[in-house]
């Protein structure tokens, strides 16, 4: 383990020419480690799910079968699995070197997200008006929140989108570009893991 | 949108109004009078030396590791400074309003502090120490130390580092500005619950500490992926696993931590913000809140983050004893699998900061044996210090006199731990002021190893040493105070005083609070040591200049490196050929050879943008405090501009060409300083084209 070489004539002190690290792959390291970070988050908040998921704390307000509709969960987890897949289409197209293909990819998903999202808000909305907002109960307030915090980070992703909508014409694929359109291939497909998780465990449970 | 709390709402300043400015405390204006003091000396002398250009274009604007360590460590101590004075208003409080017949001053029944100021008090030293002193201090020698280290010109994302450290200071400008603008949280630093709920704190108080912690924390996640790409991607050729210093071995482990930490209590204080902002009810008392939730989520960020600030302590405590032992460190294999281990076990304890929860005895014994599993690695770093001490040729500099004093510290804090882990023992001490004794060994443990670090590292930064008279002067000041102040606390935690008194009802307690305030003197003076070695170390440095190993028996690749250190860190990439390489190439006879060549540098360039978007997430801050909502809406649409605009950016740095390294290079051999970047503003900036 630790040799203790005497120096020789083969002995380098110096090492010329060293080219170090390539950019693509600590940023990618990086973007790993985000998603870590990321995941612990969503974890925190399903722990928060869990813990406030008992009639007490509904504190005579809806529970969890009475407000989660899995036939509508089933729906919104087809549109994000085929905006993910539309995405992964497009990275296909960056491969082959094709712009106006891995932007059409980039807009099919940018749209699907979208359809997601507004089918979450209306959601939300609706049980608002019913007067079963997120201040009506613990149980609602974790059942908000975590939709919610979902739901920002599509909208994040999507904002990632649009500018790379702008990049990819500008830029071409460079280094830069390249390496954030592969990170944001993994945002997108772990946005839609912790939808499936939200699925499974919010609405399949739940009902 | 829920907005029930008390007093006037203006569409404009939110919350703000004339009152929130607390004009009529003489305590407060004191120190505005004297903080307004030194911001207008500092202010006036970067104006008078002209030398604002300056200031931006090295410091502000830097993306260099080095300067950006050197502001995390002067943040920290301003910082420790003012959780000290926070310290000394609380020991001086206690001494003060003792028995039923304390007088009072300043409008105060007992003591000089009134019961709702001393609770702020209490929670802003708190708060500070942990997160605003101890936090920046140590990310400051990782962002210093672990790039000279293992080899490398810089860290990962040096743009990002710079966004790093500027957001932990928009943190700690908001606990500042809380001095005159308002008030701080007076829940204490855990944020004890349900209290920081809305109805039961109406004021900004609690703002001010929730989005301080959350803004400087994302900070603090920033840097922890900074640091572990850095570890993982730059270590220069040769440099195997396991011929990592274990400073950088533990600053990788205490990233893991921080990485995987910090996002809890992210959730944790958002989901109180949610509570106090939207009305939900995840804390509240009624409405199907879970008080116990919160207390849980905070400590399972809280416990972790005990050890991501004692990892790197072990760190600087693992680089300074064998310096001044002449000596490999003892077990170098087990130093790293016993700070995993610590890592690793740092997620399965946080229950035990409240066994008194109730959970019964299988649960409580759960977490009973896992803490004092923290033993066993801990020991064996215990131990590997004293066998790399054991028969060494000891050199008593003042980092070692630190280093043995930390020692100690981990001795006292570290055994009376064991007690506490012990459920029985916990239920009968909980919330005394013998916890508050224990953890302050830790946490000065941690402040030891810091002058430390400080003093070990300060040559190779600014190319000469502390004085070593005045060192050892605030060293025998700051130890002995440390001991006589808590030792006192350990006897006062006995004879059952709690935590948290703005009177100290029992007057049986007289004369060991007399002790405290004694070593609370001690420390006074230990202030003025540092003060007159800084001045003293600064006015005859010509003296003690360093060359590259000013101590002449260090082991690890920073001091390879001229000091102080060049912005582009190593002339030529080195090649490692052992652990330990420093110490391996003096025993040869090679720690003088230059390369005989020198190559093109890649350096990253300076940017404004982080320095702004740190102010803008302090207006962020400041504005959703305050309510004000059109500002936050601004400041935080800003934020994301600036990030847009950031992504466009196309200036990918410059390129250092080798006649101008050599120059350097020579001139850093006359004993020159060349730690300045030449201005190249516009020339050779390399343009990123589509390849």
């Amino acid at each position: 383990m630790a040799h203790q070489a005497a120096p020789g004539a083969n002995t380098r002190l110096f090492h010329p020419g060293y080219e170090g690290h390539s950019q693509i792959s600590a940023r990618t390291l990086g973007f790993w480690l985000y998603m870590l970070s990321d995941a612990l988050l969503f974890t925190a908040l399903f722990a928060a799910y869990a813990v406030l998921d008992t009639p007490m704390n509904a504190a005579g307000g809806p529970i969890a079968s009475q407000i989660v509709n899995p036939v509508e969960g089933f729906w919104q987890t087809i549109i994000i699995l085929a905006s993910v897949t539309s995405y992964s289409l497009a990275t296909v197209a960056m491969k082959n070197g094709n712009r106006s293909g891995t932007m059409l990819g980039i807009v099919v998903a940018l749209v699907l997200g979208a359809a997601f999202v507004a089918f979450g808000f209306n959601d939300l909305a609706s049980l608002a008006a019913q007067g079963n907002g997120m201040d009506r109960s613990g149980y609602l307030s974790a059942y908000f929140v975590l939709i919610l915090t979902h739901a920002l980070h599509m909208i994040f992703g999507a904002l990632w989108m649009l500018v790379m909508l702008v990049q990819i014409p500008r830029y071409g694929f460079n280094e830069m570009v390249v390496a954030r359109l592969l990170n944001l291939r993994m945002f997108w497909q772990f946005q839609a893991t912790v939808w499936v998780c939200v699925y499974i465990y919010v609405y399949m449970i739940g009902a | 949108m829920h907005l029930q709390f008390p007093g006037p709402w203006s569409p404009l300043l939110g919350r703000l109004t004339l009152n929130a400015i607390p004009y009529t405390n003489p305590i407060l204006q004191g120190t505005f009078v004297g903080a307004a003091v030194i911001a207008l000396l500092v202010v006036g002398s970067v104006l008078y030396f002209k030398k604002v250009g300056y200031f931006w274009r090295e410091w502000l604007t830097s993306v260099d590791h080095k300067k950006i360590g050197v502001m995390y460590i002067v943040i920290g101590l301003v910082m420790l400074f003012r959780g000290f004075v926070d310290g000394l208003m609380m020991r001086t409080q206690q001494v003060m309003a003792n028995g039923p017949h304390a007088s009072g001053v300043l409008g105060s029944m007992h003591g000089f502090l009134p019961p709702y100021h001393f609770d702020q008090v209490y929670s802003a030293h708190g708060t500070i120490m942990i997160l605003f002193a101890a936090t920046p201090i140590l990310t400051g020698f990782q962002n210093i130390v672990v790039p000279l280290q293992i080899g490398a010109r810089d860290m990962a994302f040096p743009y990002m580092n710079a966004l790093s450290l500027w957001l932990t200071t928009a943190g700690a400008v908001l606990v500042m500005i809380s001095l005159f603008v308002g008030d701080f949280s007076a829940a204490g630093w855990v944020g004890l619950i349900p209290l920081t709920e809305l109805p039961y704190s109406p004021g900004v108080g609690v703002d001010y500490w929730m989005w301080a912690i959350q803004i400087s924390s994302i900070g603090t996640t920033l840097n922890a992926i900074n640091m572990i790409v850095t570890i993982v991607k730059m270590r220069a050729p040769g440099m195997t696993w396991f011929r990592l210093p274990i400073f950088s071995w533990t600053t990788l482990s205490t990233n893991i931590i921080g990485l995987t930490a910090f996002p809890v209590l992210g959730v944790a204080l958002a989901l109180l913000g949610a509570d106090r902002y939207l009305g939900t009810h995840f804390f509240t008392a009624g409405m199907g809140g879970n008080l116990m939730l919160y207390t849980n989520l905070f400590w399972i960020w809280g416990h972790p983050e005990v050890y991501f600030l004692i990892l790197p302590v072990f760190g600087i405590l693992s680089e300074v004893v064998p310096t001044f032992c002449e000596k490999p460190l003892f077990g170098y294999v087990t130093m790293v699998a016993a700070t995993f281990a610590i890592a690793g076990v740092s997620w399965l304890v946080w229950l035990h900061h409240f066994f008194t929860m109730g959970a019964g005895p299988d649960i409580n014994g759960f977490f009973s044996i896992a803490t004092m599993l923290v033993g066993i690695p801990t020991g064996v770093k215990v131990f590997n210090w004293a066998f790399t001490m054991y028969r060494a040729r000891i050199t008593y500099t003042v980092p070692m006199m630190w280093a043995m004093f930390g020692l100690f510290l981990l001795l006292a804090g570290g055994l009376t731990g064991m007690m506490l882990a012990i459920p029985a023992v916990n239920y009968t001490v909980h919330d005394s002021v013998f916890v508050i004794a224990h953890f302050h060994c830790m946490v000065l443990l941690v402040v030891a190893a810091a002058f430390a670090g400080v003093t070990y590292w300060f040559p190779k930064l600014f190319g000469f040493k502390l004085s070593e008279a005045w060192g050892k002067v605030f060293f025998w000041l700051f130890s002995s105070g440390t001991v006589v102040v808590f030792a006192a606390m350990f006897a006062l935690g006995f004879q059952g005083e709690t935590r948290r008194l703005d009177w100290t009802y029992n007057t049986a307690w007289m004369p060991m609070l007399l002790v405290e305030e004694f070593g609370m003197l001690l420390y006074c003076l230990s202030l003025a040591a540092f003060a007159i070695m800084l001045v003293v170390s600064i006015r005859d440095r010509a003296k003690n200049r360093a060359g590259a190993d000013p101590w002449g028996t260090s082991r690890t690749l920073e001091w390879l490196t001229p000091s102080p250190v060049p912005f582009y860190n190593f002339a030529m990439t080195p090649q490692v050929n052992t652990r330990d390489e420093l110490a391996w190439r003096r025993k040869h006879g090679l720690e003088n050879a230059k390369p005989d060549h020198y190559e093109a540098i890649h350096m990253p360039s300076n940017s404004g943008l982080p320095v702004i978007i740190g102010g803008l997430s302090a207006v962020w801050g400041f504005a959703m405090i305050w309510r004000i909502w059109w500002l936050a809406a601004i400041s935080i649409l800003a934020i994301i501009v600036c990030v847009i605009i950031r992504s466009f950016d196309k200036n990918e740095g410059y390129h250092l060409q080798p006649g101008e390294i050599e120059a350097m290079e020579r001139d850093l051999a006359t004993g020159m300083i060349t730690s300045e970047q030449p201005d190249r503003s516009h020339n050779n900036a390399i343009h990123a084209e589509a390849h």
